[in-house]
């Protein structure tokens, strides 16, 4: 008990929590899209890519959401126009873009003089010195997102299980994809102090895929993958606190150790479970 | 018996048939990146026709499905769908898509894919209401599925699958039926249970339009067939499909004749827009 409550007097300690638990579920809720999407990749590339606008941002002095956000949001929105009138592959297109982003950022990088350890801290995440001004900011962003999700997952849901018969029936299938691109730059760019941008894919698509080992009903999904995202980021920052390693990968590999131990004790794929491979869809029963 | 549309028709009919038709179009071509699927079609659908689509692999059959869903925009020509251009009455349209463009494994049961069909007439922000459940719950009724509906629809036969999807075209109440290949590779009794929904929904007054490879099926149960490949060959009652002359111009090389039996050699998976990685050679 004591060992709970003592980091949680610090007020950074506090700011820490909040900010986690707000990637955990905001990445949870888009990520459950993003996995049924397939779109994993994706949601990596945009992370990669927004890693030049927070250098700008800071080279300039602006705030790091703004620049990540602008950079994150223009590749998501490129990506989704290159896959639209795809002559090329689109994981080609990605790895493309993802890479030369990326490197644009690291060269900006290198440009500034000396050692930048708050720029590191985007690569790896480093949570425990987000600021009272960044948190609140994050918070506002977050609300956005999941406000845009509550009005409108029902549209989302079915453009993403039957994008022609949604279309046929009206929904305006490529504007939500549009918007959904741009619900991932916002989500990555919520999460990227709290894992950084090299780790933030696991956030997005972990606690998304640990629910679908345990559900075949897309609300239930969304649900149990909250709570993996929320609880997940409690853990793993106390973890760290205690053990002092790094935050940003200490939830990520909880996450992981979560994913494994449900695949190996779930109820449809795991070794104690019972054996019912059509549960979670698979081979067709005829 | 058989009406070519290359045949000239009169100006005043022609309007006639535009105002009583729900699917109407008039030299239409259209098709994927820059290859043309059908060229110059002519085709008019009045209301309440259950209409059959045939022809053989590659002739378009899926292409003018989605022309007539909005889905994909004419190069040329002009289409009408429920008296206005295509896509703009998209909440009177149901249109169910070919079984192999469907990820089976998403986690959602045979009542959520149902229910799915009253989204575009509930809008944004509303939850499904009272009249959305007893429509859902009519429709598995109605296509025998209702024991099923907290299924996930990765657990259904082929056949189930395909009473699952005309269930949410069912729930969305629509003036036109728009079914890519509903009757295909499934069992006798379903072929039967579904056509008799189609035919009950016809007679109704809703039109009915589906693509079939199965020709018997085509022949006996719908009302109207057009043959195409790539154009319209024939178009009228669905006796026509039984004339040889018609079958040799609709399907050309597919056709094997033994003895006095014409048989139509054809595979029935087949999406019009190749498959990334698959290559279909349909063009002579």
């Amino acid at each position: 008990m004591e060992a709970l409550l003592e980091p949680i007097q610090f007020q950074f300690f506090q700011r820490a929590l909040l900010a986690s638990v707000l990637a955990g579920v905001v990445c949870a809720v888009v990520g459950s899209y993003v996995v049924l999407k397939g779109l994993a990749f994706i949601g990596d590339a945009v992370a990669h890519a927004a890693f030049p606008g927070v250098v700008v941002a800071f080279m300039v002095g602006g705030p790091y959401v703004i620049g990540g956000g602008i950079a994150a949001f223009l590749t998501a929105i490129s990506i989704g126009w290159v896959s639209r009138r795809a002559h090329l592959r689109v994981d080609t297109a990605i790895g493309v873009v993802f890479a030369g982003t990326f490197a644009l950022g690291i060269l900006l990088y290198s440009m500034i003089e000396g050692f930048v350890g708050d720029l590191f801290g985007f690569l790896v995440g480093n949570v425990l010195a987000i600021g009272a001004a960044d948190l609140v900011g994050l918070l506002i962003l977050g609300a956005i997102v999941l406000a845009v999700v509550a009005v409108l997952w029902k549209e989302l849901l079915y453009a993403t299980f039957d994008p022609l018969g949604a279309a046929a029936s009206g929904l305006p299938v490529a504007g939500l994809e549009y918007l959904f691109l741009g619900l991932v730059a916002l989500t990555i760019v919520i999460s990227l102090q709290a894992v950084g941008i090299i780790l933030v894919v696991a956030m997005l698509v972990t606690p998304a895929a640990t629910a679908q080992l345990l559900t075949v009903r897309f609300a239930r999904l969304v649900m149990v993958a909250t709570v993996i995202g929320a609880s997940t980021a409690v853990v793993g920052l106390y973890l760290s606190y205690w053990f002092d390693v790094a935050s940003g990968a200490t939830i990520v590999l909880v996450q992981t150790s979560v994913f494994v131990v449900t695949l190996a004790l779930g109820p449809n794929s795991g070794f104690l479970g019972r054996r019912r491979p059509a549960e979670t869809g698979g081979a067709p029963a005829s | 018996m058989i009406e070519s549309h290359t045949e000239p028709v009169h100006e005043h009919d022609a309007m006639h048939i535009r105002a009583h038709s729900d699917v109407w179009l008039s030299g239409v071509t259209a098709g994927y990146a820059d290859r043309a699927a059908i060229e110059n079609v002519d085709l008019a659908v009045e209301s309440g026709t259950l209409l059959a689509v045939v022809g053989p692999n590659g002739a378009g059959k899926s292409t003018l499905l989605k022309v007539m869903a909005g889905l994909l925009p004419a190069w040329r020509g002009r289409v009408e769908v429920l008296g206005a251009a295509p896509g703009r009455e998209a909440r009177r349209i149901a249109y169910v898509p070919q079984a192999e463009t469907v990820d089976w494994a998403f986690p959602v049961t045979v009542a959520d894919v149902v229910m799915m069909g009253r989204y575009p007439a509930l809008g944004p922000l509303r939850r499904p209401g009272r009249l959305d459940r007893r429509l859902v719950d009519e429709a598995l009724e109605q296509v025998g599925m209702a024991d099923h509906r907290r299924t996930q629809i990765g657990r259904l036969s082929g056949g189930q699958r395909r009473r699952v999807f005309l269930a949410r075209a069912l729930a969305a109440e629509p003036a036109l039926y728009l079914l890519d290949e509903p009757v295909t590779g499934i069992d006798a009794t379903t072929q039967e249970d579904l056509m008799d929904i189609l035919e009950t929904e016809s007679r109704r007054g809703r039109t009915v339009v589906a693509t079939t490879h199965d020709l018997a099926c085509a022949a006996q149960r719908f009302q109207r067939v057009a043959a195409i490949n790539r154009r319209v060959i024939a178009d009228g009652p669905a006796s026509i499909i039984l004339d040889p002359d018609v079958l040799a111009r609709t399907y050309g090389g597919h056709l094997l004749v033994l003895g006095d039996q014409t048989v139509v050699i054809d595979d029935a998976h087949h999406h019009d827009q190749p498959v990334e990685g698959e290559i279909h050679y349909h063009d002579q």
